[in-house]
């Protein structure tokens, strides 16, 4: 919620410059299912490019994929991409660049379009690397002296500011500015860039069965009812909830400050 | 009183047969009746019958019997039952839910995941001779009452000061150190942007679990969960730590269970390396009508448009309005709640002179705790309204900007303090 113009990005140390890696996965369409650029790591990745000068893009997975031309359609000059298999773990391999790179920032998406979802790979980066992680980032204010000034996004609207010593994971919320536009033809010249990898297979995942998304079913409501009459009152009778307390011929000073107290007591006013 | 009828055949009777020789000792209602002189039945047609509720005379054809009958009914209003109690005296295994508690309280996914650790430690003690109780863990202030009904055996309540606010690493070594001292046999945590799936991946990532994410339809053995954005079914053998969806199972409503305390260790205080720095100020009319947590709405009774905004703004409250408002051109139609306009999910709902028809009923019907303030004490939205004040809203609006003003200053005033 701060504007373009106040986001103050420093150098935090003398000698070097903030180090971005933004980790990208492979999009669906949630209609079509067609592959595209995912929703929250376009964000991440605009980010990444608004706050660094050094700013990895990075993708565990397949070189050839041709989604990763739509980050690349962002205006970058390279994808890098630690070539591994379908059936491959994505952690190992990230966390070795990790370990190898050392930058001040990692972000991710939330979760993935694709694959498993669970979004666990910032916390399992984080855990293996003993990094903070802060999940639903909706903006990154400014980085200064090492430490990095944040707004989280909260549901209903709501933002909370936090501070983070660097280096730290940050997981992007769909409240951080909208990545920009991808490009065809400059996303066809980026160069994409294979680098080898630890491969270590996910055992675990070739044990699960998985089948096309079954609709849920909607809950029903059920009356239980041990009479007749309860029942025909349950299928008929209007709801009637039993009305709370009534404020009667009172000034309105008394009337307002009761009305004050249950908001204060239910801390919308802070 | 039982709401079960007694009655009393014999006395019945007895109250029709005018010949029997106990007839007079059973009481028939006034004394219409009396034996003349000559022994003659005399009736006395003014004694007959009573003047009922709407001043017309009414003549008790039964005798009395059906009187009886409604009196019985009458008094015996809706009653409190008292569910059974399921108690758990040695348990041998936990399965551990950690609520949401959004604003202190269960939210209704918060009572589905209890319904849901309930239905794993049936499926569980089903196999072998074993007893199974339902922790929740709450961090922060609680104002939650119905932890017994909605199926809390143990209770561990982390409220002391440092789990208020923003304090994820300290919450997940609270965690990491009941997993060390009971060794629940789930980890059950609400998949929602509220803090359960952030706390649940971090007790994962700290284990060195995999957790079901997006998990739907969990028994003791199988777990189906979503994945791939919801476009995937993908089942598995039930995990440690689970992180459940909306309405995975039933809450439960039929017992009632101990929610005692339970015991836990000192919890080592983790170094914070998040500092919280608290909510930032969020321009109150830029957040969408349907995510807005509190809402100032006003309809037909305001007739002061400027103190509205004027108390909207000093209370940092979204506007809303009714449909009239708005079609009187006094608020734009973006901001109309109700069944054609925008159905609300605010927390706290404050109705201006909006008596509340049933398009406007049904758009907040999400609401927690709704406001009202009318001039008309019998309208649909009092009897919604958890507080009502029956009134001018010119004046009660007045007095409220004026609190919220004080209370504004107040709180710079406080704050300058603690600057200097």
């Amino acid at each position: 919620m701060q504007p373009e113009g106040k986001r103050q990005v420093q150098d935090h140390s003398l000698d070097r410059s903030l180090d971005i890696v933004s980790l990208i996965s492979i999009g669906q369409h949630p209609q079509s299912g067609r592959v595209r650029r995912a929703e929250q790591d376009g964000r991440a990745v605009e980010l990444g490019m608004n706050l660094a000068e050094k700013h990895t893009v990075l993708h565990a997975g397949d070189p050839l994929q041709q989604a990763l031309r739509s980050y690349a359609g962002m205006g970058l000059s390279e994808v890098q991409v630690l070539d591994l298999g379908p059936r491959a773990d994505a952690v190992p391999a990230l966390v070795e660049y990790l370990q190898d790179h050392r930058p001040d920032i990692v972000l991710t998406g939330v979760r993935a379009e694709s694959g498993e979802s669970s979004g666990m790979v910032p916390y399992l980066l984080a855990e293996k690397l003993n990094w903070p992680v802060v999940a639903r980032v909706a903006d990154i204010v400014s980085v200064e002296n090492g430490v990095a000034e944040l707004l989280l996004a909260l549901p209903r609207g709501q933002r909370r500011a936090l501070k983070v010593p660097l280096p730290f994971v940050a997981t992007i919320d769909n409240a951080a500015p909208e990545a920009r536009q991808s490009a065809y033809g400059p996303g066809r010249r980026a160069q994409v860039e294979s680098l080898d990898a630890v491969i270590e297979d996910d055992q675990t995942r070739s044990d699960w069965v998985e089948a096309k998304a079954k609709p849920r079913p909607k809950r029903l409501k059920v009356v239980k009812a041990k009479t007749a009459a309860e029942r025909f009152k349950a299928a008929t009778a209007k709801p009637q909830g039993e009305s709370g307390k009534v404020l009667k011929d009172m000034p309105a000073a008394e009337q307002a400050r009761e009305i004050f107290d249950l908001l204060l007591e239910e801390k919308v006013i802070s | 009183m039982s709401d079960v009828l007694r009655r009393d055949p014999r006395a019945e009777w007895i109250a029709r047969n005018r010949l029997h020789p106990l007839h007079g000792t059973v009481s028939v209602g006034d004394e219409a009746e009396v034996r003349g002189p000559s022994g003659l039945l005399r009736k006395n047609p003014h004694k007959v019958g009573f003047i009922g509720p709407n001043g017309i005379k009414r003549i008790d054809r039964l005798k009395g019997n059906g009187n009886t009958v409604a009196m019985g009914r009458r008094s015996s209003g809706p009653q409190e039952v008292l569910l059974p109690l399921h108690s758990v005296e040695q348990p041998d295994f936990y399965i551990v839910v950690v609520p949401d508690m959004v604003g202190g309280r269960l939210t209704s996914q918060d009572k589905d995941i209890l319904g849901q650790a309930h239905k794993l430690a049936r499926g569980i003690e089903g196999g072998n001779e074993q007893q199974g109780a339902v922790v929740a863990v709450c961090f922060g202030e609680s104002k939650e009452e119905g932890f017994d009904t909605a199926g809390v055996d143990r209770l561990i309540l982390l409220d002391s000061e440092e789990y208020q606010g923003f304090c994820p690493e300290q919450q997940l070594a609270a965690l990491v150190q009941i997993e060390a001292s009971y060794q629940p046999k789930h980890w059950l945590f609400p998949d929602s942007v509220n803090g359960g799936a952030d706390l649940g991946a971090r007790l994962a990532a700290r284990l060195g679990e995999r957790p079901a994410v997006q998990a739907w339809q969990v028994d003791h053995e199988t777990t189906v969960s979503r994945g791939a954005s919801g476009s995937i079914d993908i089942s598995r053998t039930t995990p440690h730590i689970l992180m459940l969806v909306e309405e995975c199972a039933d809450p439960i409503d039929e017992t009632r269970h101990e929610a005692q305390p339970l015991a836990l260790e000192s919890i080592p205080r983790a170094i914070a390396q998040l500092q919280d720095q608290g909510q930032v100020a969020v321009d109150p009319n830029a957040i969408p009508l349907a995510e807005a947590e509190f809402i100032l709405s006003a309809g037909n009774g305001i007739h002061n448009w400027d103190q509205f905004h004027d108390t909207a703004t000093a209370l940092g409250a979204t506007e809303g309005a009714s449909r009239v408002a708005v079609d009187d051109g006094f608020m734009p139609r973006f901001r109309q709640v109700g069944a054609t306009g925008t159905w609300v999910t605010a927390r706290v709902y404050l109705a201006v002179g909006i008596s509340g028809a049933i398009q406007h009923m049904q758009g907040i019907g999400q609401c927690d705790k709704v406001i009202a303030i009318n001039t008309d004490a019998g309208c649909d939205m009092v009897k919604r309204a958890a507080l009502s004040a029956i009134g001018d809203s010119e004046e009660i609006l007045a007095e409220l900007l004026k609190l919220a003003q004080e209370h504004r200053a107040k709180q710079s005033e406080e704050g300058d303090q603690h600057a200097a």
